[in-house]
């Protein structure tokens, strides 16, 4: 063989490699998924999917496992946590990489790397020390006759300041990667620093800004302890910010000691997974699809 | 679609129109005077005792041998520099007398009168119609119809308009190089400057586009000053007035074309000019 052949040769072999490993990856959703499924099967043959995914009454003793109360939990508390951190995290990144003086902007970042280096657990113990009380005394009296504080707000919270830095630092990043002479160009027409902000290195990012958003959105969807020492786990569908919760991983994790015990109720908390990696899933996917729309109305990039 | 059904309209009435400027003709265009002026960039010494007198209503050309300090010269003309992280500037920029470095200038106005191309063609994340529409905006031209038809007639000045009628609302960065440059060009024009700084404005473009521009600029001499950087003699000896030979960050010869270009003092232009450079 000659040195051409040798490196198509090669060339092909990586491509091929790389093929391989891609699809292994993708196996291993599918081996994770099906395992759940094999292992949730006993209860979906019981009753069907809608009736568990729509059914409220959790009562395991007699046989009743309706998941709604779970997932409605998730998705409040997901949702409080996106809607509060992503505008502090978005005029952050924005400061940090567009005004801040280098030298801040250095010292905030690496402080934003501890600050998601922080155990979840840390945040769950400052949730139940801080957010939990601050709860029950400062803002619930203005709006209930009582509550405890353990809420799907705080859990809300707490979860949201815990995907700030995560947040921060992927918009960061994706701001860096505008190049400054698109910067230039704006400004040499005469444009504010807030003009090219907003029309030319948001307008860029948005795709970015929008991948970020739901990496963080996956990443809250599974957050599990520092959210079930603060929502309060009770199995209901939270009517409002200060009704405690009980979202699905604080389901899975809370009973996963004693799930032997009670027929279908392994396969019932095999479900609640099962649930939770489709939520991502189809979470992921809707996004994806979402995400092309963006790049093809703006066409970002060529 | 209502836009581009009026850029048609605008074309019918604007195919045979002179090409003039939109804005009213400003006779006494600017000047500017450039004394004692240093860049360093971290420790770096950029450009060093930089003393330039730049005539209204002439195109001047700077020329000088890659890495000298030109873009650097144009970018603190329109204070771009400064946004250059470890950039120091002393020294003073006089536009028609005033300091445009003294403390209480507006920044943002000093750019919108110093219009600067900038050396890579660079458009801005939009469609091509959005391109000029941006800057013709941002300095208060309302309207749709109004903003078309700054877009059309910048357009058409540049030469692009034929290229590009089809393709208003396509994204500016599916233009080729070329394109996109004079797409640069009609966009800082639009701004209406009163200099314009030209970063090697033709690089891109082959013989026929690049005349477009040089026809162009020496139209706009009457309205404007126009500083051009080009590292394309000939075109220097076509289109300069007035020329400013740079190198090593300082200025060599500065003087009136026909006698830098013809009978350059300085051993330093004389070697450039003719080639022999070591
Ligand atoms: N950001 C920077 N940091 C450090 N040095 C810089 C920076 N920008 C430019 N320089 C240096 O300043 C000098 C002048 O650069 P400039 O871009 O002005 O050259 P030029 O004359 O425009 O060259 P060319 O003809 O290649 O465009 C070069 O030596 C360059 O390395
Ligand atoms: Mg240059």
């Amino acid at each position: 063989m000659n040195r051409t052949s040798v490196r198509v040769f090669l060339s092909r072999a990586a491509g091929g490699y790389m093929f391989l490993a891609t699809m292994l990856a993708l196996m291993l959703l599918l081996v994770i998924a099906s395992g759940l499924f094999v292992k949730a099967y006993p209860i979906l043959k019981q009753s069907s999917l809608w009736s568990l995914l729509t059914g409220a009454v959790w009562a395991p003793i007699r046989g009743f496992f309706g998941f709604l109360p779970f997932i409605s939990g998730t998705l409040w508390v997901t949702g409080i946590a996106i809607v509060l951190a992503l505008p502090v995290s978005l005029l952050t990144g924005i400061y940090l990489s567009e005004y801040a003086p280098s030298s801040v902007r250095k010292i905030a970042f690496s402080a934003l790397d501890i600050l998601s280096g922080i155990p979840p657990v840390v945040y769950g113990a400052w949730g139940v020390l801080v957010v939990v009380p601050f709860i029950a005394e400062w803002v619930a009296p203005y709006f209930v006759e009582y509550s405890s504080g353990y809420s799907v707000l705080s859990a809300g919270i707490v979860l949201g300041i815990m995907i700030i830095p995560l947040l921060v630092s992927l918009f960061g990043e994706v701001f860096s990667t505008v190049p400054k002479e698109i910067r230039d160009s704006a400004l040499s027409l005469g444009a504010t620093s807030w003009q090219t902000t907003k029309k030319v290195v948001l307008k860029s990012s948005l795709p970015g800004i929008f991948a970020a958003t739901v990496l963080a959105i996956s990443r809250a969807l599974g957050e599990t302890i520092a959210v079930l020492m603060v929502c309060g786990n009770v199995v209901q569908i939270p009517a409002s910010l200060l009704d405690a919760g009980y979202p699905l991983p604080a389901l899975i994790a809370n009973n996963y000691g004693e799930m032997a015990s009670l027929p279908g109720y392994e396969a019932a908390l095999m479900l609640a997974a099962l649930i939770l990696l489709g939520i991502v899933i189809v979470f992921n996917t809707l996004s994806r699809i979402l995400l092309l729309r963006i790049g093809r109305k703006y066409a970002l990039q060529p | 679609m209502i836009a581009t059904s009026l850029s048609s309209v605008l074309l019918r009435e604007e195919v045979s129109a002179p090409l003039e400027l939109l804005h009213a003709p400003n006779m006494d265009a600017a000047t500017l005077k450039v004394r004692n002026l240093n860049v360093h960039i971290g420790e770096q010494s950029i450009l060093r005792d930089v003393h330039v007198h730049i005539p209204s209503h002439k195109i001047t050309c700077i020329i000088g041998p890659s890495g000298c300090g030109k873009s650097t010269l144009l970018k603190t003309f329109n204070r771009l520099l400064e946004t250059q992280p470890g950039a120091r500037i002393t020294g003073e920029l006089l536009l028609n007398g005033e300091n445009i470095y003294r403390e209480g200038v507006e920044v943002i106005d000093v750019r919108k009168r110093m219009g600067l191309l900038s050396q890579r063609p660079c458009p801005l994340p939009m469609s091509v119609y959005e391109n000029i529409a941006f800057g013709c905006r941002l300095h208060g031209t309302r309207g749709r119809r109004k903003v078309m038809r700054k877009v059309v007639h910048y357009l058409q000045a540049t030469g692009l308009w034929d290229e590009v009628r089809d393709r208003l609302h396509t994204p500016a960065s599916r233009l080729s190089i070329g394109q996109q440059q004079r797409l640069c060009l009609a966009r800082g024009l639009a701004v209406e400057p009163e200099i314009i700084l030209a970063d090697e404005a033709t690089s891109a473009l082959d013989p026929i586009s690049s005349r477009i521009i040089e026809d162009l600029f020496l139209r706009l001499r009457q309205q404007y000053t126009i500083i051009m950087v080009t590292h394309t003699l000939s075109q220097a000896v076509r289109i300069a007035d007035h020329v400013i030979f740079m190198y090593l960050g300082r200025v060599v010869e500065e003087g009136p074309a026909s006698e830098v270009l013809h009978h350059p003092k300085h051993k330093l232009t004389q070697e450039y000019l003719s080639g022999s450079f070591s």
